[in-house]
C-alpha cells in the first residue's frame, strides 16, 4: 500500500507547497546539512527540552529527536482544517455541558448511557455542576492524520491535559535561526503568539467575581514528570507562576499560593495534573500531587480548572467512535473532519470481525495514550496477537479497533540520508469565552523508524516543525 | 515570588558556593599534605579537611583509612555524601531545573552544562593532575555562575535570595575553616611553635582564596592573629564574616523594603553585624577563638531557619 507523500504526492513529482523546499533540499551541501542538524541537536540540549520516558531506567530525560525537514500545508487546507478543529471542539464542549447535565444526547439515542456511566473518565462528582462560562475543553490537542491529497481524519481527540505544544514553538525557533533563508522564501504564518493566545484564553474563563486582573497559575507535578520542560517554558511566557501542589492551599474554599509575601489568591489553574490526582479529598487520597479542598472551591465557583474536571469521557476512544454523530446533534451539521471508521469491540458483531481480523487492524485501549498498550497489527508478532486476542475477550468494552492507515509520508533524514517517514499533526485549539483561537498549523510527529506508524515521543518518535503557507 | 521559587533560588546558590568551597579546601590540602614532615605537615590535613567539610561522621561509615584517595573520593564523587562536590552541582542542577524560568539563560547553561559534563568524568580514572584540573574546573563553574548572576538577573527578590544563600554558606564555610583550624591561629603572646606553621596559615588562606588578599591588606608575613583578624573582621575581604554580613543585611533590607515589613531574619542577621562591626581581633581570643567561632555557627544556622521560616514555606 503507497502511502501518499506530502511532498511528493502519490504519483511523485514534486506538489507545488514543496517546490521551493525540494529545491534547496536537492542543492544544500550534505555537510551543511549535518552541520545544522547537530546544531539543532545541540539547541535543544543546551537549552534543556528534554522528555522522560516512563519505564526506562537509564535516562531519564532524553531529547525529542528533531528533524529539520519541515512539514507544510497550504492556505486552503489549512481554513479546512481549521473549520473542523472549531466545529469539533464546539461540539466537545456542548457534549460534555450535556452529559454533565441535561443528557439530551443520550435521550435522543446519539450514545449509549452505559458508555458515559462506566467511562473511567466521567466523573459523577460533576453532574449537574457548571464550570465557569460553560467550557470543558479550554485546551484540545486533536490529532490528525492523512491519507490522501483531499482526505483528512481525526484520530484521537486529546481532551484532558495534551502536550506538546512548546515543541510548536521551540521547532519553529530553532527553524528560523537555523535556515534565515528558508523563511525568507517562504511566507509561513507564526506560531508565536500562542502563549498570547492562552493567555487571553485562561484570563478569559476566570470565575466571574474574579478581580479585573485574574491571578492565574500552571500545575505541574513537578520536574520528574515526562512533560516539565513543557510546563516550565509555557509558565515562563505566559508570565505565570508554575506551581507544584505544595504551593498551593485552600482556605474557606478559596485558592491560595504560598509566597514570600504571605498568601495569594488564585482565580485559574492551568492544571497539567490529571483528575484523578488534583485533590486528594475528592479523588485519589493517597495523591501527593494535588491540592487538599481544591475541588471544592471549584465546586464552590471560586476557581476555575482548565481544562475542566471530567474531560476524560470526550478523550475515550470509544466515545470518539460517536463523534460524527455528536457533532451533528451539538451543531446541526455534518463533521468536516472525518473519523478513521472504528469498531467497536463492545458490539458483538464488530468484536467478531476484529478477531478474525487482527493482524489487518489497529487495536487501541479506549482510555489509553502516549503509544502505550496498543497493538499494531500488520507489525506485530503472532505473540503479541494472541496477548491481544485474551485481553479483547476477556474485556471488549476496553477496546477499539481501526483499519491501518495508510498515513502520509514526509521526507526526513534518516541514517542512510533522506527518506520518507509517517507523519501526523497535533493542531492545539484554544477555548475561551469569548472565542475559538487556534494558531496556524501544530505540532508534526514523525515516526523515526521505516515503516513505523507510530509517532508518540514514547515510542520513539519525533518532531518536525509545521508551516502554513499564507500564500 | 513562590516562597518554594525562593527557596530553590536561596539553595541553587547555596550549593554551587559549599561545591567550590570544598574544591579550594581539597586542593589546599592536596597542596600542604604534600610537603615535608618538618614544613609543618602533620600529617593529619586530609582529617583536617574532613573536618572543615563537616564530613568526617559520613566519611567513617564508608571508609576507614584517612588518606587522600578516600578523601578526594569521599569529598569529590562518594554518592553517600550528600554534601559532595559532584551531589553539590547535581542538587543545585536539580533545583535549579524546578525552578528553570526563575533563573537566568546563562545561569541555567553554566548549571546544565556543568552537571552534564559531571557526568562524563569517572572518579577512578582521576590522576593528581587530573584532580587539579577537575577542582579548577569547580571552581570555574562557580564563578561562572556567580558571575552570570551579577550580571544577567534583575535586581530583585529572585537576585537578592541567591546572594542570602551564597552569603550565608559563605560565612558558614569561613567560619568552619576557622573552626577546625583555630588551634594554629593562636594569640601574639603565645608560643606559635615556630615559622613553620606559616604554612598552615597559608593552607587556610589558600581555602578561602585569600592569600594575596592577605599581603595587600597587611603588607607583612603572615601572622595567625592577622589571619583571623582577615578571615573575622575585615570588610575588604569578601569572604570575612563580617563582609559576609554586610551583604546580608543589605539584602534583607532589600526584601524588607519591597515587601513592606520586615521580621526575624533582620534583626538576627543586624545583631550579628553590629556585634562584629564592635569588636577587634584581641576581643576574639580574649574570648577565645574557639568560643567565638561556634558561637557564630549557631547564630548564622539560626539565621538560615528564620529566613527558612519567613520567607521560603
Amino acid at each position: 500500500m503507497a502511502a501518499f507523500d506530502e511532498m511528493n504526492g502519490i504519483a511523485g513529482g514534486t506538489r507545488d507547497a514543496y517546490l521551493r523546499l525540494k529545491e534547496w533540499l536537492d542543492t544544500s551541501p550534505a555537510d551543511l546539512m549535518s552541520l545544522r542538524r547537530s546544531q539543532a541537536e545541540l539547541f535543544f540540549r543546551r537549552i534543556g527540552i528534554t522528555f522522560a520516558v516512563y519505564g526506562d531506567e537509564q535516562s531519564t530525560e532524553r531529547i525529542i529527536p528533531f528533524d529539520i525537514i519541515p512539514r507544510v500545508l497550504t492556505k486552503p487546507e489549512w481554513t479546512r482544517l481549521e473549520e473542523g478543529l472549531v466545529q469539533r471542539v464546539t461540539a466537545l464542549n456542548a457534549f460534555l455541558k450535556d452529559i454533565y447535565g441535561p443528557r439530551e444526547c443520550v435521550r435522543a439515542g446519539v450514545i449509549p448511557a452505559d458508555l458515559i456511566d462506566n467511562n473511567p473518565g466521567f466523573r459523577p462528582e460533576m453532574v449537574g455542576f457548571r464550570p465557569p462560562h460553560d467550557i470543558y475543553v479550554h485546551i484540545a490537542g486533536i490529532d490528525i492524520v492523512r491519507v490522501d491529497a483531499e482526505t483528512f481524519y481525526v484520530l484521537e481527540d486529546n481532551a484532558r491535559t495534551p502536550s506538546g505544544v512548546s515543541y510548536m514553538l521551540e521547532n519553529r525557533e530553532v527553524m528560523m535561526r537555523l535556515f534565515p533563508e528558508l523563511f525568507r522564501d517562504h511566507r509561513i504564518a507564526p506560531v508565536d503568539n500562542y502563549p498570547d493566545r492562552l493567555l487571553q484564553t485562561l484570563r478569559s474563563v476566570a470565575p466571574r467575581h474574579a478581580m479585573a486582573e485574574p491571578t492565574c497559575v500552571l500545575l505541574t507535578p513537578g520536574q520528574y514528570n515526562s512533560a516539565f520542560y513543557e510546563h516550565s517554558f509555557l509558565a515562563d511566557k505566559l508570565g505565570i507562576e508554575l506551581v507544584e501542589g505544595s504551593d498551593l492551599f485552600v482556605e474557606d474554599d478559596i485558592v491560595y499560593m504560598r509566597t514570600t509575601e504571605g498568601p495569594q489568591r488564585v482565580d485559574v489553574v492551568y492544571r497539567r495534573i490529571d483528575d484523578e490526582y488534583l485533590d486528594p479529598l475528592a479523588f485519589n487520597p493517597d495523591s501527593v500531587l494535588g491540592v487538599a479542598g481544591l475541588f471544592g472551591a471549584y465546586k464552590a465557583g471560586n476557581v476555575t480548572l482548565a481544562n475542566a474536571v471530567g474531560t476524560g469521557v470526550a478523550d475515550d476512544k470509544a466515545v470518539y467512535s460517536y463523534m460524527p454523530e455528536i457533532i451533528r446533534f451539538f451543531t446541526g451539521r455534518d463533521a468536516i473532519l472525518k473519523n478513521v471508521p472504528t469498531y467497536r469491540c463492545r458490539e458483538k458483531d464488530a468484536l467478531a470481525y476484529v478477531l478474525d481480523n487482527l493482524n489487518a487492524l489497529v487495536v487501541k485501549e479506549v482510555d489509553g495514550s502516549g503509544g502505550y498498550g496498543m497493538l499494531v497489527g500488520p507489525h506485530a508478532t503472532s505473540r503479541q496477537i494472541d496477548d491481544f486476542r485474551k485481553r479483547l475477550r476477556h474485556e471488549p468494552n476496553r477496546f477499539i479497533a481501526q483499519p491501518t492507515l495508510a498515513l502520509s509520508t514526509c521526507p526526513t533524514f534518516v541514517a542512510s540520508g533522506v527518506a520518507p517517514r509517517h507523519v501526523d499533526l497535533r493542531p492545539f485549539v484554544l477555548s475561551g469565552s469569548d472565542r475559538v483561537r487556534i494558531v496556524p498549523g501544530g505540532l508534526t510527529r514523525v515516526a523515526l523508524k521505516e515503516g513505523s506508524l507510530v509517532v508518540n515521543s514514547s515510542q520513539g518518535g519525533g518532531t518536525k516543525d509545521t508551516w502554513v503557507l499564507d500564500a | 515570588m513562590l516562597s518554594r521559587t525562593a527557596d530553590n533560588l536561596y539553595w541553587v546558590a547555596r550549593y554551587v558556593e559549599r561545591a567550590e568551597f570544598l574544591a579550594r579546601i581539597i586542593d589546599a590540602t592536596a597542596r600542604i599534605a604534600t610537603l615535608p614532615a618538618a614544613y609543618g605537615g602533620q600529617g593529619s590535613e586530609w582529617e583536617s579537611a574532613l573536618l572543615t567539610a563537616g564530613a568526617a561522621d559520613g566519611f567513617f561509615r564508608v571508609y576507614q583509612d584517612v588518606n587522600e584517595k578516600t578523601v578526594t573520593d569521599y569529598l569529590v564523587f562518594h554518592p553517600d555524601n550528600p554534601s559532595s562536590i559532584r551531589n553539590c552541582l547535581a542538587i543545585a542542577r536539580n533545583n535549579a531545573r524546578a525552578v528553570r524560568t526563575a533563573v537566568t539563560g546563562e545561569m541555567w547553561e553554566t548549571i546544565n552544562g556543568a552537571w552534564l559534563e559531571l557526568r562524563k568524568v569517572e572518579p577512578a580514572s582521576l590522576g593528581r593532575e587530573e584532580l587539579a584540573r577537575f577542582l579548577e574546573w569547580v571552581k570555574n563553574v562557580s564563578l561562572t555562575f556567580d558571575g552570570s548572576a551579577y550580571r544577567t538577573m534583575l535586581r530583585n527578590d529572585a537576585y537578592w535570595f541567591t546572594r542570602l544563600g551564597a552569603c550565608i554558606e559563605r560565612a558558614d564555610n569561613t567560619a568552619r575553616i576557622l573552626d577546625v583550624k583555630y588551634h594554629v591561629l593562636l594569640p601574639e603572646t603565645e608560643d606559635v611553635g615556630g615559622s613553620l606553621d606559616y604554612f598552615q596559615w597559608a593552607t587556610i588562606l589558600r581555602g578561602v582564596s585569600a592569600l594575596t588578599s592577605y599581603h595587600w591588606v597587611y603588607r607583612q608575613s603572615v601572622k595567625p592573629w592577622l589571619v583571623a583578624d582577615l578571615l573575622i573582621l575585615n570588610r575588604q575581604m569578601p569572604r570575612s564574616l563580617i563582609s559576609s554580613y554586610e551583604t546580608i543585611v543589605r539584602f534583607l533590607d532589600a526584601l524588607g523594603e519591597a515587601y513592606g515589613k520586615v521580621g526575624q531574619p533582620h534583626r538576627i542577621a543586624r545583631n550579628t553585624l553590629n556585634a562584629l562591626d564592635t569588636t577587634v581581633i584581641d576581643d576574639v581570643f580574649q574570648q577565645g577563638l574557639h568560643e567565638f567561632v561556634t558561637g557564630f555557627i549557631t547564630d548564622n544556622n539560626r539565621l538560615g531557619k528564620a529566613i527558612a521560616d519567613h520567607y521560603l514555606t
